[in-house]
C-alpha cells in the first residue's frame, strides 16, 4: 500500500489577526483622516489632497489654540482666591498696580463676590430664601417631567403649568395685590353669569338658544373662574416682604422671562394657529396679520414698543411694572413663533383624521380638542422646545430697555471699579457663555432625543 | 298664530346649529370686540398725547437733527451734516446702515454657513469636528454676548489710535477707531464703466439662456461659468481702462511724527468703524451656524441613491455633485435659508447695544430721545422691517418656485 500522497485538509487553517493597519486606531485615522487626502493618482486628485491635508493642519492648529488658550486662561493662569481682599489688585499684574506676576488668567474671586448678584440681582438677602425655594421647585419640577418613567407625570405637568406659576408670583413678589372693588365685582359677576347660565343652561332650563350656547358659556365661565381664583390667591396676605421687580436681576430675570413667554405663548400661539387655520376668512386674516407682523419685526422693536407706546395705549393713571411691560411683549412676540409651530403640527396631522372625528359627530370643540391637539401638540414638542430655546437666548435683549438679566447683570458689574482689570470683562462673558450654552445646549439635546422618541412609527 | 311663533323658535334654533350663520356670528362678535378694543385704545393714546402735551403728524421729519451720526456708509451716502440735515436723512441713514450690515452679514453667513455644513459631513475627523465644536458652541450662546464679546473684548485689543496694524499693505491697517483702507474716488468718466457693468449683467444673462438653448438643441455644453466670469470682469475693465481709469484711490494717512495729539490716523481714505466689524462678525458667524445646519440637513436629504445612479451613468464626483446633489438639496435647504436669512436682518437690530447707527439705535434710539413722537417713530422703524420682511420672502419664492421639481 502505497502512502497516497494527496492532502485533504481536516481543519480550518487558524485565521490569522487581520493587519495592524486594519484594526484599532491605525484603522480609526485612516478611515477618518488620511484616505480623504490620499489620493495622488492624478494632478487634480493629488492638488486637491494637499489642499486637504494644508486645511486639516490649519484647522488642528487654530482649534488646538483656541482651545489651549481656553483651558489656560480659565484654568491654568487663572486667579482662583483672594485672602487679603485685595479685590482689582490681586487680579492685576504688578505693572497695572497689582501683585499677580506673569499672565493674569480668568479673575475668579470677582466671579466669586459678584456670584450673588448674577444670580438674584439685587432681591434681599433675607428673602432669597423664597428665589431658592422656586429654583428648587423649578428643578424637581422640570426633572420629572423629563424622566419618562416617573410616576404621575401628567399630574405635575398640570401642577406646573398652573399652581406652580401662581406660587412663583406669590413667592417673587410678596403676594398682597390689590385689586380695586369694581375689578372684583366685574370678575365676580362674570363667573356668575357665564359658568351659572352655562351649568343651568346644559339642564334645558332656559331654553333652547341657551342650551346651544351652554359650551361655550361654560367654557368661558371656567376661564373667567380661573382667573378670579387667581386674583383671589394672590390678594391674600402671606406676612411675605413686597419686593420691587426693579430688585429683581441676574438668572432670575432671564428665567422668569424665559418661562413667563413660553408658558403666555403656548395657548395664545394655540389658538392663533387654529385661527389661521379657520374657515371663516374674518378670524383666518386677522390671525395671519397678527402671525406676521410679530414675526416680520425684530423683538428689540418689540420690546421698545412695549415700553414706550403701551403706556401710551392704557387709560391714565394706570401705572404697568417694567418688568411686567416686557414680559407683555416678550408673549405676544413669542406666541407669533409658537403659532407658526404649531401649525406645522396641525398641518402633519392627516385628513383622515379630521374626517373620522367629524364621521364620529364629534364638534368643533371637542374635535380639537380630544382628536387633533393631543396629536398635533405630540408631533410638534421638539420645535416647541426649539422655540424655547430661542426665546431663553433672545432674554438678553431686555438689556436694552434697562432691565437687569443674567448678561445685563454680568454687563453692569464691569463698571466697579473696585475690581477693574483686562480680565474682568472676558471672566464675565466666558461666565454668562457657559451659562446661557449650558441651558441652551442641554435643551437642544432634549429635544433631539425627542425628535428620536417620537419619530419612530411615522416614517413611511 | 301660535303656528307661527313656532316656526319662528323653530327656525331661530337651527339657525343657531347652521354652520354658516354661526360663523357670521363669530366673526361679528370678533369685529365688533376688535372694533372696540381699538377704538379704546385710540381713545387713551388721544387723551394721553394731549394730556403730555404733543404733537403728532410726520412734520418733525423736515426739522433738522442736531446730533452726530458715527460716520458710516449711511452718513457718507447722505452726506449727514449735524444741525443742517433733517430726521429724514437720519431716517435713511439709519436704513442705509441696517441695509449694509444686514447685506454684508447675508454674504458672509451663507459662505461660512456652507463651509461649515459640508464640513460637518466630511468624513475627515478634523474636519468634522471643528464643524460640530463651531456649530454647537456659536448656536447655543446668545447673539447679544457674542457682539459684546466682538465689540467690549476682542476690538478693544486691537492697538490704540495713535498705533496701528498693517494688514498686508501699509494701505490696510486697523486700530482701535476702526479699519483704513484706499477710498474710491469717482472721477469724470466713470459712470461708462458702471454702464459696462450693467451691460455684463445683461450679457451674462443672454448668455445663459443661449447656452440653455444651445444644449437642449445640440447637447453641446458651453463653459458658461468662465464665459461669464470673463465678461463680468472683462468688459468694465477694458471700458475702464479705455477712459483711462477714471477712479481715484485716497489712500489712508497715518502720522506717527509731529504733535502726539496730532498722530494716527487722518481724515482721509475709507474707515470702517469697529461697531459696523464687530456687529457683522458676531451676525454672520452666529447665523452661520444655523446654515450650517439647514445646508448639512438639505444634503442629507439626497438620497445616496441618487449619487449611486449618477456614477453608474459615468458623471465624474465634481459633475455629480453639481449636476445631481446641489441642485437637489438646495431645493430643502432654501426655505429655511431664507427665514435665516430674514432672522439675520432682524437681530442686525442688536446694533443699538453697541451704537452702531442703524435704524433702531439712530432713529428710534436717538432722534426719538429728541423729538419724542413714540407713535409716529416706530410705527416707521416697524414698517421699515416689515417692508424687509416681506421683501426678502417675495425674492426667496420666487428663487424657491424656480428651483422646484417641475412635476408633469
Amino acid at each position: 500500500m502505497s502512502k497516497s500522497i494527496a492532502f485533504i485538509r481536516t481543519e480550518d487553517a487558524p485565521s490569522l489577526p487581520p493587519p495592524s493597519s486594519h484594526v484599532g486606531w491605525r484603522k480609526w485615522l485612516w478611515d477618518n483622516m488620511f484616505s480623504s487626502m490620499a489620493n495622488f493618482g492624478s494632478i487634480g486628485a493629488a492638488i486637491r489632497s494637499v489642499l486637504i491635508i494644508l486645511l486639516t493642519v490649519t484647522l488642528l492648529y487654530f482649534g488646538l489654540t483656541v482651545i489651549w488658550s481656553l483651558i489656560k486662561f480659565a484654568l491654568i493662569d487663572a486667579v482662583w482666591s483672594d485672602p487679603d481682599t485685595l479685590k482689582r489688585g490681586i487680579c492685576a499684574t504688578v505693572a497695572q498696580g497689582g501683585v499677580a506676576e506673569g499672565n493674569v488668567g480668568a479673575c475668579w474671586p470677582f466671579i466669586g463676590a459678584k456670584g450673588k448678584l448674577i444670580i438674584y440681582g439685587r432681591y434681599p438677602e433675607m428673602e432669597l430664601w423664597r428665589v431658592n425655594a422656586l429654583f428648587v421647585g423649578l428643578a424637581v419640577g422640570i426633572l420629572w417631567m423629563v424622566w419618562e418613567r416617573a410616576p404621575f407625570r401628567r399630574q405635575v405637568g398640570i401642577l406646573m403649568l398652573t399652581v406652580f406659576p401662581l406660587a412663583a408670583f406669590i413667592l417673587l413678589t410678596g403676594g398682597n395685590v390689590h385689586y380695586s372693588s369694581g375689578t372684583w365685582t366685574t370678575f365676580i359677576a362674570l363667573t356668575v353669569i357665564f359658568l351659572g347660565g352655562g351649568l343651568v343652561g346644559a339642564r334645558n332650563l332656559l331654553g333652547e338658544v341657551m342650551f346651544a350656547l351652554s359650551g361655550f358659556f361654560i367654557v368661558f365661565g371656567m376661564f373667567v373662574a380661573a382667573a378670579l381664583i387667581a386674583m383671589f390667591v394672590t390678594s391674600l396676605d402671606l406676612g411675605l416682604v413686597h419686593v420691587e421687580t426693579a430688585n429683581w436681576g441676574g438668572l432670575l430675570v432671564t428665567l422668569v422671562v424665559a418661562i413667563t413667554g413660553i408658558v403666555a405663548s403656548l395657548p395664545l400661539g394655540i389658538v392663533l394657529a387654529l385661527g389661521r387655520r379657520s374657515k371663516l376668512p374674518l378670524i383666518s386674516y386677522l390671525c395671519i396679520g397678527f402671525i406676521e407682523f410679530w414675526r416680520g419685526v425684530p423683538l428689540i422693536t418689540v420690546l421698545f414698543m412695549s415700553s414706550v407706546m403701551l403706556p401710551l395705549f392704557l387709560p391714565e393713571g394706570v401705572e404697568f411694572d417694567k418688568l411686567l411691560r416686557a414680559l407683555i411683549g416678550v408673549a405676544l412676540f413669542s406666541a407669533a413663533y409658537m403659532a407658526e409651530v404649531v401649525r406645522g403640527g396641525l398641518q402633519a396631522i392627516p385628513k383622515g383624521q379630521y374626517e373620522g372625528a367629524m364621521a364620529l359627530g364629534l364638534s368643533y370643540p371637542q374635535m380639537t380638542r380630544l382628536i387633533i391637539l393631543p396629536q398635533a401638540l405630540k408631533i410638534v414638542i421638539p420645535g416647541i422646545v426649539n422655540t424655547f430655546i430661542g426665546l431663553f437666548k433672545d432674554t438678553t435683549l431686555v438689556l436694552i430697555i434697562g432691565l437687569f438679566d443674567l448678561l445685563g447683570t454680568i454687563q453692569s458689574t464691569f463698571t466697579d471699579a473696585g475690581w477693574a482689570t483686562p480680565v474682568m470683562s472676558p471672566t464675565g462673558y466666558l461666565v454668562a457663555a457657559t451659562m446661557f450654552w449650558a441651558f441652551c445646549f442641554s435643551m437642544s439635546r432634549y429635544s433631539l432625543h425627542l425628535e428620536r422618541k417620537l419619530d419612530t412609527g411615522h416614517k413611511r | 298664530m301660535a303656528d307661527t311663533s313656532g316656526t319662528g323658535r323653530r327656525s331661530l334654533s337651527t339657525l343657531i346649529y347652521d354652520e354658516k350663520f354661526r360663523g357670521i356670528v363669530y366673526q361679528i362678535v370678533v369685529a365688533v370686540a376688535l372694533i372696540s378694543i381699538v377704538w379704546w385704545i385710540v381713545g387713551n393714546t388721544l387723551d394721553n398725547l394731549q394730556e403730555q402735551d404733543k404733537k403728532s403728524g410726520f412734520g418733525f421729519l423736515g426739522q433738522t437733527a442736531g446730533f452726530q451720526i458715527l460716520s458710516s456708509l449711511g452718513t457718507s451716502l447722505v452726506d449727514y451734516t449735524a444741525g443742517v440735515s433733517t430726521y429724514w436723512d437720519v431716517f435713511i441713514i439709519g436704513i442705509i446702515n441696517t441695509l449694509a450690515v444686514a447685506i454684508s452679514g447675508i454674504i458672509m453667513a451663507t459662505i461660512i454657513g456652507f463651509m461649515m455644513g459640508v464640513m460637518r459631513l466630511s468624513k475627515n475627523a478634523v474636519f468634522n469636528s471643528f464643524a460640530t465644536v463651531y456649530i454647537e458652541i456659536l448656536r447655543n450662546v446668545p447673539l447679544l454676548l457674542q457682539i459684546f464679546f466682538w465689540y467690549f473684548f476682542v476690538l478693544r485689543a486691537l492697538p490704540n489710535k495713535r498705533d496701528k496694524l498693517e494688514l498686508g499693505t501699509e494701505n490696510f491697517a486697523i486700530n482701535i477707531t476702526g479699519l483704513y483702507g484706499p477710498e474710491p474716488i469717482p472721477q469724470e468718466g466713470f459712470r461708462w464703466t458702471m454702464y459696462a457693468l450693467l451691460a455684463a449683467f445683461f450679457l451674462i444673462w443672454a448668455l445663459a439662456k443661449f447656452a440653455k438653448r444651445l444644449q437642449e438643441n445640440t447637447g453641446k455644453r458651453l463653459p458658461v461659468f468662465w464665459l461669464s466670469a470673463a465678461t463680468l470682469i472683462g468688459l468694465p475693465l477694458i471700458v475702464h481702462m479705455y477712459n483711462g481709469s477714471p477712479l481715484l484711490w485716497e489712500m489712508p494717512e497715518f502720522r506717527d511724527t509731529g504733535p502726539k495729539l496730532r498722530q494716527g490716523f487722518q481724515a482721509s481714505g475709507m474707515v470702517i468703524k469697529p461697531e459696523m466689524i464687530a456687529l457683522w462678525l458676531a451676525l454672520s458667524l452666529y447665523t452661520a451656524s444655523f446654515i450650517a445646519e439647514n445646508v448639512r440637513s438639505g444634503i442629507l436629504a439626497v438620497s445616496h441613491g441618487q449619487t449611486e445612479a449618477s456614477s453608474a451613468l459615468g458623471l465624474k464626483a465634481s459633475s455629480t455633485l453639481q449636476l445631481v446633489v446641489i441642485p437637489q438639496a438646495m431645493r430643502v435647504i432654501i426655505p429655511p435659508l431664507t427665514s435665516q436669512y430674514l432672522n439675520l436682518t432682524k437681530n442686525s437690530s442688536l446694533a443699538v447695544a453697541i451704537a452702531y447707527p442703524d435704524i433702531v439705535s439712530v432713529f428710534a434710539g436717538t432722534a426719538l430721545n429728541q423729538v419724542g413722537q413714540e407713535i409716529e417713530m416706530i410705527f416707521m422703524m416697524m414698517l421699515v422691517y416689515l417692508v424687509l420682511s416681506v421683501g426678502t420672502s417675495a425674492i426667496m419664492n420666487w428663487f424657491n418656485n424656480r428651483m422646484r421639481i417641475v412635476e408633469r
